[in-house]
């Protein structure tokens, strides 16, 4: 991997990041989803006090959902401007794609980041093992935006792209949502790292796959 | 062939046009044909082309000329045939073709929400192209968008979006250029603007124009008649 490589993958996420912030279309979507779900869930249940299982099951459906609302968007904006053709005819594919996958992560970080705070004191939430929580959060960062950056780029091609992104997603984020929630379970109680292990090594293992499969295949969805 | 390998080819021939010696580039198209659903619009086409030459694609509308554009710049598959790029002895593997040819249509757009001066930066890193300010100025002023470089694309008129187009394929300086609807959109200073560009590349490498211009087809070498 050269360092022209490497430049060309950086200015494709620097010009993402640079249209982001001019148009706001992932950032609104992904936040007011985020924000919105958990401010009702949160009045909602008043003063009635969660499991700590179901509080991590909650965490981890608001960052699926709030993602599904804006991560293919990657890939949907460029396929909908013309602009995909561009980058087809200036790049190689392995190159469109780490800017991409990078994107992805980057707007899931932040997402999480925003998110957590707020999840903490509305939900009103004890976290006694913190590395733990933040480690979870961030395997399932990497996992999420690994699948959801191929499965956009999919979708993107589709005549009917709806609620596609969503039901293609389902089935493949499945046993890293498992593993994510199963992870953060064992920091809420306070499991230490023997009680999260087997969650951290499937995130890490369901990352490594799909990042590597995806890099391998993507050459096919793109030009195909 | 290795990539390195691919990659020096692809810097030779470029070295090799800057001091103008003659490499033998050719673009051969093989029996192609290309259907959509039992429609047939390309049947058993072949023809080459060396460097430096120039090609026409002329034919009434839906006869198959945009189809056979982007099948040359790999941007479509064929159903049948192929199309091959030689660079001396060896043939360019598919996934390098987008080192040796660019292409500009109606149909490529640029980024709205970047502006000029953004778009030729941004591109011109993918196109491997080391492009300061001062250069970005000369492109701009070639295509007569000089002092609109700062500005976002989405407030440029069609036609200035097609020039700016012809900036983004000047900068890369490409071994074949493939010219779809060439002068579509533009202005009498605009076409004059890409008859020089395609007076340039022809002399220097490849260009292929798909056109219904009698003024554009005047200006290549050889036409092909696309008349399914």
């Amino acid at each position: 991997m050269s360092s022209g490589w490497t430049t060309k993958a950086l200015a494709v996420l620097a010009k993402d990041i640079r249209t982001e912030l001019r148009t706001r279309y992932s950032l609104n979507a992904l936040f007011m989803f985020a924000f919105t779900t958990l401010v009702v869930v949160s009045f909602s249940l008043g003063q009635l006090s969660l499991g700590v299982q179901v509080l991590s099951a909650l965490y981890w459906i608001i960052i699926f959902f709030a993602s599904m609302s804006a991560l293919s968007g990657v890939f949907v904006k460029e396929e909908d401007a013309k602009t995909a053709q561009t980058l087809r005819l200036f790049a190689r594919p392995s190159v469109i794609y780490a800017g991409k996958l990078i994107y992805n992560m980057l707007l899931l970080t932040i997402l999480c980041v925003l998110l957590t705070p707020l999840y903490v004191v509305f939900m009103n939430v004890t976290v006694p093992d913190w590395p733990l929580f933040l480690v979870v959060t961030l395997l399932g960062i990497i996992g999420l935006s690994g699948a959801t950056t191929i499965i956009g780029a999919i979708v993107a091609k589709a005549n009917v792209r709806g609620a596609l992104f969503a039901v293609l997603s389902f089935p493949v984020l499945l046993p890293l949502l498992v593993a994510a929630i199963g992870g953060t379970n064992a920091a809420l109680v306070g499991a230490g790292w023997a009680g999260a292990e087997n969650h951290v090594k499937l995130l890490v293992a369901y990352a490594v796959i799909m990042i590597t499969s995806s890099t391998v295949l993507f050459d096919f969805v793109w030009n195909g | 062939m290795a990539g390195n390998e691919r990659r020096r080819l692809a810097r030779t021939y470029k070295a090799a046009l800057v001091k103008g010696l003659a490499v033998a580039l050719s673009l051969t198209v093989e029996k192609l044909s290309k259907s959509f659903g039992a429609r047939k619009v390309i049947r058993d086409l072949s023809f080459t082309i060396n460097a430096p030459g120039s090609l026409g694609i002329t034919g009434r509308n839906g006869s198959g000329k945009t189809t056979l554009m982007k099948i040359l710049s790999q941007l479509v598959p064929p159903t049948g045939g192929r199309v091959a790029i030689r660079d001396g002895d060896a043939e360019v593997a598919s996934a390098d073709c987008f080192n040796y040819l660019k292409m500009i249509s109606p149909e490529m757009a640029l980024y709205e929400m970047l502006t000029g001066y953004e778009n030729l930066k941004f591109l011109s890193t993918l196109a491997g192209v080391r492009l300061d300010r001062a250069k970005q100025d000369e492109l701009l002023e070639r295509v007569g968008l000089i002092g609109r470089g700062d500005d976002l694309v989405a407030a440029y008129s069609s036609g200035m979006k097609q020039r700016l187009k012809y900036a983004v394929a000047l900068l890369a300086k490409p071994a074949i250029l493939l010219l779809d609807e060439p002068t579509s959109n533009l202005d009498d200073a605009g076409k004059a603007v890409v008859r020089e560009i395609i007076v340039r590349q022809k002399s220097e490498g490849m260009l292929i124009i798909a056109t219904n211009e009698a003024e554009d087809l005047k200006q290549v070498e050889h036409v092909i008649r696309l008349d399914n």
